[in-house]
């Protein structure tokens, strides 16, 4: 990998990191779950949020080989892959704060966060839901005789649910131009997988369907990206399915509110210590790119999040009456 | 265009195949499709359109229908058949979390047109598990349409209807109808959410759909037979329902009976005669089957069926009700 594109992967990283912490600080107080109160009637994100502050690098090494037209799907936990596929972030934080400007004019917030301009059709609420939406989309492209491919994100816990399954079966047997990432943190939701899934996981379970599977440290931008980008050719060569299973470290407890008190605080020192942005700082520190140069991209992401962040303060909140449109065209909805 | 004799199966194919003719976009995916469809109703469809558009898929009703979903934001117009309505349980947050809230909770970036084949109700001792009326269910769920098709006019009609729009829809046809012949005018057009008057009565509107119109209208024969006259209303669409079909009659008769073969707790019955009851001073009832599983003996399997002596019989009841009060 060329120094350029490790910046480049770098960037996107801390895009992503800058906007989480963000949506975190602006969440203080909003949140309510396992027993804590929303205590605050102040905050500016509400509801569930779920952060993938540690796992940047699997959004950032993937989305890298996505062209625009390129659909994907992605999980609750989806705010990088939204941004690394293209999003605008402005657009993105004023949905987070439930605001008309938000990419979903306020109706999803961050477990929907979408942005169809760019081929991202939406972050689902419901684990393992997003894959057989990516096989529709694969199979229509295909159908269509039209180029793009479709990325499919989901966790380690969606890999005990039954359209896992399903969506690895149908992806062979239409032989699909998709690619499965399978982001694992190790975690379903509080629990740890690993006592929860029988045999090797992700990668296996693939191959035993016949999808050939790639297992790569998803904490190393670099090796994502490399992995990504060879299953991502062999994909647009016809090859059919592929699955990248990136092995990752969740930070943040399930929602943000989520202490993690049910975890090892050295398997969270263990998670903090492997952050993907260090390691590509160290290496891109090795690579002679300067610190300077480094804490000017950090710079950038966190004034462009910060402009997004006065964006999404200025935008106003939707005009209750959307709550009765975009329901459906025939019978639309009203009070009866 | 032409008006000839067939089955509500056939009116369904044909009508299918018209769309598919008509829009490339328009493809099908289910469970032995390439067979023509368990009831037929998909028959000469893989021969005229191929096997890309007449898509035998394997017994994933999750992806099936999740995969519809994804088809249609992708651009296409998938029909989608669960072979029977009881299996759509197993493709239930497809339909509930996906398909029907996609719109809304996205902020109208994209579409779902997706109609969805979910054959309803009691067929020949199909037992607990083949037979059941989940109209209801689908009624409340908001960011659906649900059609109820009651003959092969209405079958060829609607599932175009369906096939032209840009909303998903459960589309409901009952198992026993698919031999019923009738005359299908494929010049027709009716749009959904109409109701259709069968029978102008000057005492009682009984208000039904899908198979259960075809009872209403015999009990409405005996009923005549008996000096009581009564008009028959077909719903055909549940949601969205023509209020507006309903309130006139019910408001011109005073009595209002809706009739359905779906269990009658918390039935969408209960829906039409709340309506009626707010905005009318008419006395309302329902009729629907009891609240048990339906069982496989042909005597176990009738015992829940709401037949036209039933539906006579509610009738009189209703029109022998004292007002409250009186």
């Amino acid at each position: 990998m060329d120094t350029p594109q490790l910046l480049s992967l770098y960037r996107t990283m801390a895009r992503i990191r800058a906007f989480e912490e963000a949506a975190e600080r602006a969440s203080q107080g909003g949140v309510q779950a396992f027993g804590a109160a929303a205590v605050s009637g102040s905050a500016k994100v509400r509801g569930p949020l779920h952060l993938s502050i540690g796992q940047e690098a699997v959004a950032a090494g993937v989305c890298a080989h996505l062209q625009r037209a390129d659909l994907l799907t992605s999980t609750h936990r989806g705010h990088g892959h939204t941004l690394a596929k293209g999003a605008d972030v402005n657009r993105m934080m004023a949905e987070l704060f439930g605001r008309s400007g938000g990419s979903n004019g306020g109706k999803g917030g961050s477990m929907h966060i979408a942005d169809f301009s760019v081929g991202m059709l939406g972050a689902n609420g419901v684990v393992a839901a997003g894959l057989p939406i990516a096989c529709g989309a694969a199979h229509a492209l295909k159908l269509q005789g039209r180029p793009p491919l479709v990325a499919c994100f989901f966790g380690d816990g969606a890999i005990n649910r039954g359209p896992f399954m399903e969506s690895l079966n149908w992806a062979v047997i239409y032989q699909l131009p998709l690619l499965f990432v399978c982001e694992d943190n190790r975690f379903s939701a509080t629990t740890a997988t690993q006592p929860m899934t029988a045999g090797d996981g992700a990668a296996a379970r693939a191959q035993a369907i016949g999808v050939p599977a790639v297992t790569v440290d998803g904490n190393d931008v670099a090796a994502v990206s490399e992995a990504a980008g060879a299953l991502v050719g062999q994909i647009r060569g016809g090859s059919g399915p592929r699955l990248l299973h990136a092995l990752t470290w969740r930070v943040k407890g399930h929602v943000s509110v989520d202490g993690q008190a049910y975890r090892d605080p050295a398997d969270v020192a263990a998670a903090r210590a492997t952050c993907p942005l260090q390691r590509a700082r160290t290496r891109l520190l090795a690579l002679d790119v300067g610190a300077a140069e480094i804490d000017a991209i950090d710079a950038a992401a966190h004034d462009e999040i910060a402009a997004a962040v006065a964006f999404a303060d200025a935008s106003p909140p939707p005009d209750a009456a959307a709550a009765f449109t975009d329901v459906q065209t025939l019978g639309a909805g009203q009070w009866l | 265009m032409a008006v000839s004799t067939m089955t509500y199966a056939e009116a369904g194919a044909a009508a299918l195949a018209r769309a598919m003719r008509e829009d490339p976009r328009v493809v099908a995916l289910g469970e032995d499709l390439g067979r023509g469809g368990v009831f037929g109703q998909y028959r000469g469809l893989l021969q005229a359109f191929g096997p890309e558009r007449v898509i035998d898929t394997p017994i994933s009703e999750s992806t099936i229908m999740g995969a519809g979903v994804g088809m249609a934001l992708a651009g296409l117009r998938p029909v989608v058949e669960m072979r029977v309505a009881d299996f759509a349980m197993c493709a239930m947050d497809e339909i509930v979390n996906q398909a029907a809230k996609n719109r809304f909770m996205f902020g109208g970036q994209g579409r779902v047109p997706l109609v969805m084949r979910l054959p309803i109700g009691l067929w020949s001792s199909s037992a607990a598990q083949h037979s059941q009326s989940f109209e209801a269910w689908f009624a409340h769920l908001p960011g659906v349409v649900v059609a109820c098709p009651a003959t092969p006019q209405d079958n060829h009609d609607m599932l175009l209807a369906a096939l032209r729009g840009e909303d998903p829809v459960i589309y409901l046809e009952h198992k026993e109808l698919w031999g019923l012949k009738g005359e299908v005018d494929d010049a027709r057009a009716a749009p959904l959410g109409r109701a259709r008057v069968l029978r102008h009565g000057q005492q009682l509107t009984i208000v039904s759909w899908s198979a259960a119109v075809h009872a209403a209208t015999q009990a409405a024969a005996a009923l005549a037979a008996e000096g009581i006259d009564a008009s028959v209303i077909d719903l055909g669409t549940l949601w969205p329902w023509d209020r507006e079909a309903v309130l006139a009659d019910a408001a011109r008769t005073g009595h209002l009976l809706v009739v359905h073969e779906a269990i009658q707790a918390a039935g969408f019955g209960a829906e039409v005669a709340a309506t009626v009851a707010e905005h009318t001073g008419c006395r309302v009832a329902r009729l629907g089957a009891p609240r048990v599983p339906v069982g496989y003996a042909p005597v176990l399997e009738a015992h829940a069926r709401i037949d036209a002596g039933r539906i006579a019989e509610a009738a009189r009841r209703l029109l022998r009700r004292q007002p409250v009060g009186a």
